[in-house]
């Protein structure tokens, strides 16, 4: 069974411990950056930053929000990366994770321009430059571990399990306080499915969310294209092969027609 | 040979000057990384090398598969004399697509994982796979004009008897990578504007490269009869350029086609300014060269005939460029423009290559054309007669 992450907005009160835990099991270097008139900070996921916090305020149903989501990979159930790298650098495991292997990959960058939300970072300012984003703590799942933001979230906004039993649990949430919440588990659907499942109080385009990917996982087209190139492959080798035969003998037949009415000439 | 030589001529200069102007870029790259160097970033990965060194630099070298095809399959005796420069360029395009890769991936020394570690569910493991293999291909095609030139006949006469199935493997292969190039932009239904994205991106690509085959070698052959000076007959480019209306016709056709299947075809005139993008890349590389080349006035003219091809080459590259770079969107908050240096690679890149053309034309036995093929169906003929 896969394992999956419900967040859920209406329980987060931004105080950033998954950051800070993410940073701490993954050793990952704290970023300089300047004031950006918000508490949200660094502006972006990175290298070094696999997982940050979004803030924002909007307006919904004639109210006022502030509402908080937390950014990292979804781990697709359908993962367009681990289909765009040419290595398998990139692999999704049956246990929920989106691994990805040092090993392998030779930094071509497909996934980021692959990836639906954006996720995959790179780094940029070194000469030996690898691909880095959220490992849903791949290495502590195989210890029977939570993931490090998990076991750190205060208020239960984080919520580990198998990924039946969380959809379940959200259903039930949205049904206890339909006011309180939109009637959505974003990544229940979104392209084929997400390992991390979102709740939240306001519509997801309201927070940033891609809302006009569809429920089609995004390989579709891309599998169906490599499905068709062995036929391909085999059609248009022998279709050239039959052109050539075809033309030469039609050409050979024509010399010998008038290699005889040479001779003909000859003879007379 | 020697006695030929003519003075350094000033093109030549220029292209050294440039070739040597640009090699630092190449040197920080390695010794900084791709950050100080580029304006990539993690919102936009993909920038002027993988839109202009690799997108439009396989498309232009589809003069090589095109008219290796018409010549020794569909056996038109006629293009043999513009057969060793387009597989000169091509395969020198190649080995530019290869380089500017070396530059481009973050980690260029573990190339070879790609014959390593296979996914075959990734577009961009085919094109990988292809261009290595095709690269090889390109370059036994070549190599009879090294041997020629060396008079070594067995390795002449190992290549002429496998050169039919060379050529198969160079068409099978080119059809793959071709539209791989299209497939691999099949994974971003979410980012690549609805005017572009199609399911059938992968054949349009293949058609709008096979197109562009004949316009390059026209282009091509112009220029390099002007700059050597040797002549190439004006009825194979005029055949050349009678081909092109009908590729580019069944091109266009397609795209409308799709686009009405797809429901989108609003979106031509309603999705200002993008469409401006479209429209561009359609009249200039499309409906312009397919009213010139129908017309005899231009193909009756090497200058029109020139011209004409430009356009196709221009519409191309604004394809190319629309699809993996303009026309994709990058993540929120992203604005790309190249570099200096990123200009400095492709640019120096394209002088490497040219300087090269230049050298193999003064060098190798391009454009006089022996083949063995030809001279011994003579000489068979002779001694029939005696």
């Amino acid at each position: 069974m896969s394992k999956a992450v419900l967040y859920d907005a209406n329980k987060c009160i931004g105080c950033r411990a998954c950051q800070i835990a993410c940073k701490q099991w993954n050793e990952l270097p704290a970023e300089a950056t300047t004031n950006s008139g918000t508490l949200e900070n660094p502006p972006k996921l990175s290298a070094h930053t696999f997982t940050k916090i979004r803030f924002t305020e909007t307006e919904y149903d004639g109210e006022f929000h502030f509402v908080f989501t937390k950014l990292q990979c979804m781990h697709c159930e359908h993962p367009a990366c681990a289909t765009a790298c040419p290595v398998a650098a990139l692999q999704k495991t049956k246990n929920g994770p989106v691994i990805y292997d040092d090993n392998r990959c030779f930094g071509c960058r497909y996934c980021m321009v692959a990836c639906p939300f954006g996720i995959p970072t790179f780094e940029w300012d070194s000469p030996l430059p690898w691909i880095r984003k959220c490992t849903f703590c791949a290495d502590r799942l195989g210890a029977g571990l939570e993931p490090a933001c998990v076991k750190t979230c205060p208020t239960g906004a984080l919520e580990f399990g198998e990924r039946d039993d969380l959809i379940t649990i959200a259903r039930e949430r949205i049904a206890a306080l339909p006011d309180k919440y939109v009637n959505h588990i974003y990544g229940e659907k979104e392209v084929g499915g997400l390992s991390w499942l979102y709740l939240s109080p306001v519509p997801f385009e309201e927070l940033g969310f891609p809302t006009h990917l569809g429920t089609e996982p995004v390989i579709v087209n891309a599998e169906r294209a490599m499905g068709a190139v062995p036929p391909v492959l085999i059609a248009v080798g022998a279709i050239m092969t039959s052109v050539y035969w075809v033309i030469q003998r039609r050409q050979k037949m024509n010399q010998a027609k008038e290699n005889d009415k040479k001779k003909a000439g000859v003879t007379k | 040979m020697i006695q030929r030589i003519r003075s350094f001529p000033i093109g030549t200069t220029i292209l050294t000057a440039i070739a040597i102007a640009t090699l630092p870029a190449f040197i920080i790259r390695f010794l900084n990384g791709l950050g100080a160097m580029s304006n990539l970033s993690d919102g936009r990965p993909w920038g002027l090398w993988i839109s202009f060194d690799l997108y439009c630099g396989v498309a232009l070298a589809a003069g090589g598969f095109t008219l290796a095809a018409a010549v020794y399959i569909f056996q038109r005796e006629k293009y043999h004399p513009v057969v060793r420069p387009a597989i000169l360029t091509a395969f020198l395009g190649y080995q530019l697509v290869i380089l500017a890769l070396l530059v481009d991936l973050g980690q260029p020394w573990y190339i070879w994982h790609a014959m390593l570690y296979w996914n075959w569910h990734s577009p961009l493991f085919e094109v990988a796979i292809c261009v290595m293999t095709y690269t090889v291909v390109l370059a036994l095609e070549f190599s009879p004009i090294i041997f020629e030139r060396l008079n070594w006949n067995v390795p002449l006469r190992i290549i002429r008897a496998i050169q039919i199935p060379l050529v198969i493997a160079g068409v099978c292969l080119s059809t793959l990578h071709q539209s791989s190039l299209g497939s691999m932009l099949l994974l971003m239904p979410g980012s690549l504007n609805p005017l572009w994205y199609s399911p059938i991106l992968p054949l349009l690509f293949l058609l709008s490269a096979i197109a562009v085959g004949p316009a390059m070698v026209i282009f091509e052959s112009t220029l390099s009869s002007r700059a050597f000076g040797h002549r190439i007959g004006q009825d194979i480019m005029a055949g050349l350029g009678r081909a092109i209306p009908y590729i580019l016709g069944l091109y266009l056709l397609l795209k409308l086609v799709d686009l009405t299947a797809r429901g989108d075809m609003g979106l031509i005139f309603s999705s200002y300014p993008i469409n401006l993008l479209w429209w561009a890349e359609i009249v200039i590389g499309v409906i312009v060269p397919i009213v010139l080349f129908s017309m005899p006035s231009v193909r009756q003219s090497t200058n029109k005939l020139f011209w004409s091809s430009a356009f196709v080459i221009g519409g191309l590259v604004l394809n190319r460029f629309n699809v993996s770079m303009l026309a994709l969107a990058p993540r929120p908050g992203t604005i790309y423009f190249p570099s200096l240096m990123e200009f400095a690679i492709s640019i120096g890149l394209v002088a490497d290559a040219l300087l090269v053309i230049m050298l193999a034309h003064r060098l190798l036995p391009i454009v006089e054309d022996h083949d063995e093929l030809a001279e011994g169906q003579e000489l068979a003929e002779g001694q029939e007669a005696v």
